[in-house]
């Protein structure tokens, strides 16, 4: 019987070696692909191992780690005023992963990046835990709480920057949500999550408004169409008549009148007048003479049309469409298909307050290691240059007429030369909803432009009037301006 | 057939009893289990864990005893057996109550293990010491069948447990599970039943179409245990123990008979049946689907197979450190059971998970290598039983794990929970021992022979 035995200690030891084969080539070969599967949830134990890098606003960090005792994962984010900043965190959450900064920085937070790898090197070799880096941004606290606290309980949103460098200052959207309650991932932070989104809560806490939402810019748009009028030489002058009769009936129609808001002097006004007052019919027919190609470009120059506006966060496209006649002089006065996002508003009225230089808007100023080392530093760059410094000028001085004695005079600060445009947007069907108070403004002093606003609120109550603008964005823009000035001192 | 003169291990001079070897090898079985339990302690918690004491004292009492039980009633017995059970039952008990740590994975279970483990040893003692002759089981061959029977179906009659029906429940007593005690004595059985009739299956044949048919009176027994296996698999849904029973018995047929034919016709009948059944029985595609698709997720989630497979994945070559992974992630009951192969690949990594696999596979060895030594066909057939069935569970258990073959619900012997998995593998063994030790025991010194005189010389 030895001969069949020694045969069968034979295939015994095949099967085991198959066992040794099989094992090597699922623990050695397949190894790395299997820890490293996003379903391994081994790798999000990982990532929250150890606390997170913080995001730093003037030199304080906004967000936290605190550790958690249930669940796999040790360390949880927490926010400072979550509600505040959350348009410029986003949220990092264990069960529902990362948006905004966290997601777009989610290397250096959690320490991963190959950029820090040295300072991974000497924590492996110092035994120390892996750390994660900070992302130091631009944004300024007095500002960003004058615009949230501003905005209060209204549907609206709200972009300061810097004109000279294009540094973001503000960053405000209400409602807001807080990105603690699911930092988590407990049932509460899923019913967190899900009492958020859009299903559950019309409306959007989640919704980043101030670079995520298109809306109808409204008059606020008049400033680009000044603009392209004086970049094309249709006017020269600011002071002098323009050649806009009243009524004025929109280009290839047969007889349908661009209106304008109550019984306002626009017949030939001067294009002071025209934005003083806010005229349809002027800034319509300006939209009309240069035609659609004249205004694309000048709107494109603006950061229309651009889908890759990164702060780093993207900001959403914001559109001056390709029309015909009458559409586009619907377009001229910020209506129609015209679409802009408030962070593309603060931006004009920044190029206008930077002598017709726009800065490329920007967020975050420098990535750190944890050891303090720079990882990377964002240097201001030049984005365009919608205007001639002559008719920046031009323009800067007919925005400051209309808070000086036109329609923007709740911009006014003491002491400070405050340029600014209100704005009523229309929308829906027939115009039948309620329409979007825009303000857009900067504020100019001896020692420079330090800053440039958009406010939008949604929903404006039964306000119609052109005056909406003026009466619910302007104070909170001014708020905003008031904090940066403040700051500036 | 020439079993008994072609034992070369075996002269009159006596082999060494190897014992003191054992003793040696012992010690390391116990401290390798005892340093893997401060590792844990050490890992999880910072400090020295305070069972520690008591842990390496009974270990290291219970393999004192079962040392000098071996000395005084198995003197000749096979040394490595004893020290890689109580090596492998010493790292079940390490990984058994490192899964205890994790709250998620429901009560504790390593208290019960050492409990059933003792008794285990217990069983062990008492086999080495009452059974003092091996060929004793030639007796109650056909007892054993009708046993063994009993076993088998007797779980038809409980509920089944996560998805087989493998278990006997006793009210008070807990639950058994007859299958692990079922293969050794069908392995009696079958020792017994061939002993007498493998010549008649050898001999008795036609040739056909180059293979050896036995008659249809000898053929009988096997068709019914092949039904009977498929059967099990059918109604108690337990695919692991049928392939068991059959592979056991035709290897058993091989070496009884000598003829390779036994092989093809074990071949063709496990195919024809596994075939048949998966096409019916829904359990058995389940396994086979999971088997080609191991990472596919099940209603947005990760299913239990792929989570081992991360297990392993993750452990890499070195792992992750003893109590430092996290097959927690394999939810149930089964890692402490069927999947503690998962937390060996993850937190020893592979050259642990490879070190354990040794160990089996020099187990079996050591088995196979009893039977080559055994001087009786009985003694050569429950050996090769014994180690075949161990294989066959061990290669089918692992297998099963690691993705080499469709998974089915069997225990890995030693290493995993259950209370009837480790007394029958003690047991099993036990016997294993028993055959050695008379395998290995020296010849008596041959009788004085009266002729020896008259061939002296006889000086002047």
């Amino acid at each position: 019987m030895n001969k069949p035995l020694r045969r069968v200690a034979i295939f015994c030891g095949l099967l085991v070696l198959a066992l040794l084969v099989r094992v090597n080539w699922v623990q050695f070969v397949q190894g790395d692909a299997l820890k490293n599967d996003p379903h391994n949830r081994r790798v999000a134990i990982e990532r929250y191992s150890t606390p997170r890098g913080n995001i730093i606003v003037d030199g304080k960090a906004i967000t936290g780690s605190t550790t958690t005792d249930s669940g796999d994962f040790k360390y949880k984010r927490t926010y400072k005023s979550g509600k505040m900043w959350a348009p410029v965190t986003g949220y990092a959450s264990q069960a529902f992963d990362a948006n905004q900064l966290e997601k777009l920085n989610d290397g250096i937070l959690s320490g991963t990046d190959d950029r820090l790898f040295f300072s991974r090197t000497v924590d492996m070799f110092t035994g120390s835990k892996q750390k994660g880096g900070n992302v130091v941004t631009t944004l300024d606290a007095k500002a960003q709480k004058a615009a949230f606290e501003g905005l209060g309980t209204q549907k609206g949103a709200v972009a300061a920057i810097n004109p000279e460098t294009g540094a973001i200052l503000a960053l405000a959207s209400t409602p807001s949500y807080d990105p603690s309650t699911f930092a988590g991932m407990s049932n509460k932070d899923a019913e967190a999550y899900s009492a958020l989104q859009k299903k559950a809560d019309p409306d959007e806490p989640m919704l980043n408004r101030a670079l995520r939402q298109t809306y109808p810019p409204g008059s606020t748009f008049k400033v680009v169409t000044a603009s392209a009028a004086l970049e094309n030489g249709l006017y020269d002058d600011v002071d002098s008549k323009t050649q806009s009769p009243l009524p004025y009936t929109l280009p290839d129609t047969s007889g349908i009148e661009l209106k304008n808001e109550g019984n306002i002097p626009c017949e030939n006004a001067t294009l002071r007048e025209a934005l003083r007052v806010s005229c349809n019919t002027v800034f319509g027919k300006i939209s009309a003479d240069l035609g659609n190609k004249k205004m694309k470009a000048e709107a494109e120059k603006f950061g229309f049309n651009d889908p890759g506006i990164n702060t780093p966060v993207r900001a959403s496209e914001s559109i001056f469409p390709k029309d015909n006649r009458p559409q586009n002089a619907m377009a001229g006065i910020g209506q129609a298909s015209n679409r802009a996002t408030p962070l593309q508003m603060a931006m004009v009225a920044s190029a206008v307050a930077n002598g017709g230089k726009l800065m490329k808007p920007y967020m975050v100023d420098k990535l750190v290691a944890p050891n303090l080392n720079v990882v990377q530093q964002h240097t201001p760059q030049e984005m365009n240059r919608p205007l001639s410094p002559e008719n920046a000028q031009k323009v800067q001085s007919i925005m400051e007429t209309v808070v000086k004695e036109g329609t923007g005079t709740n911009a006014q600060i003491p002491g400070v030369t405050v340029g600014g445009k209100t704005g009523t947007a229309q929308h829906g069907e027939n115009n039948k909803d309620n329409p979007y108070a825009w303000f857009i403004s900067y504020a100019k002093t001896d020692k420079g432009t330090p800053v440039a606003v958009a406010v939008v609120i949604e929903g404006s109550d039964t306000l119609r009037d052109d005056i909406a603008g003026g009466r619910l964005a302007a104070p909170v823009a001014k708020r905003v301006m008031q904090a940066v000035l403040e700051g500036e001192k | 057939m020439s079993s008994t003169t072609n034992t070369t291990t075996i002269g009159t001079i006596g082999a060494p009893s190897r014992r003191n070897t054992e003793l040696a090898m012992l010690i390391f079985a116990v401290l390798i289990p005892v340093f893997a339990y401060v590792n844990v302690g050490l890992a999880k918690d910072g400090s020295v864990p305070a069972g520690v004491l008591g842990y390496s004292l009974g270990l290291g009492l219970l393999a004192g005893v079962a040392h000098l039980v071996v000395r005084k009633w198995a003197p000749y017995a096979d040394p490595l057996m004893l020290p890689i059970g109580t090596l492998l039952n010493g790292l079940g008990l390490i990984f058994i109550w490192r899964l205890d740590q994790e709250p998620s994975l429901g009560k504790a279970m390593a208290p019960n293990q050492l409990m059933w483990s003792t008794l285990g040893v217990a069983f062990f003692l008492a086999i080495l010491i009452f059974l003092k002759d091996h060929r004793v089981l030639q007796r109650y061959t056909y007892i054993s069948m009708v046993v063994a029977l009993v076993l088998l179906v007797a779980p038809v009659f409980f509920p089944g447990v996560n998805g087989a029906k493998i278990w006997i429940t006793i009210p008070g007593l807990g639950s058994l599970q007859p299958g692990e005690f079922a293969k050794i004595i069908i392995a009696i059985f079958f020792a017994g039943y061939l002993m007498v009739k493998r010549d008649a299956l050898a001999l008795a044949s036609r040739r056909f179409m180059g293979l050896y048919l036995p008659r249809g009176r000898d053929l009988g027994p096997i068709l019914v245990i092949w039904a009977l296996s498929l059967m099990i698999l059918v109604f108690e849904t337990d695919l692991g123990t049928s392939l068991l029973f059959f592979g056991l018995f035709v290897v058993m047929l091989y070496v009884a008979t000598e003829r390779t034919s036994w092989i093809v016709f074990g071949l063709l009948l496990s195919a024809g049946g596994a075939v048949a059944v998966a096409t019916f029985e829904s359990h058995v595609q389940t396994r086979v689907h999971n088997w080609l698709n191991p990472l596919e997720l099940l209603n947005g989630g990760v299913t239990e197979t792929a989570q081992a497979m991360y297990s392993f994945g993750s452990g890499g070559i070195l792992g992750s450190g003893l109590g430092q992974g996290y097959s927690r992630l394999i939810l149930g009951i089964a890692p402490k059971s069927d999947y503690i192969l998962a937390t060996v690949g993850e937190e020893v990594g592979l050259a642990g998970l490879m070190a354990i696999l040794l160990l089996y596979g020099l187990l079996i060895e050591r088995g196979i290598r009893t039977a080559l030594a055994a001087r009786d066909p009985f003694g050569k057939l429950l050996a090769i039983g014994l180690s075949g069935a161990f294989a066959l569970q061990v290669f089918v258990v692992a297998g099963g794990v690691t993705g080499l073959i469709p998974l089915t619900g069997m225990t890995m012997p030693f290493l995993a929970q259950g209370g009837s998995s480790v007394i029958a593998n003690w047991a099993l063994v036990a016997i294993l021992l028993r055959i050695s030790d008379t395998a290995r025991r020296p010849a008596p010194a041959p009788a004085p022979s009266t002729d020896a005189e008259m061939t002296q010389v006889v000086r002047p």
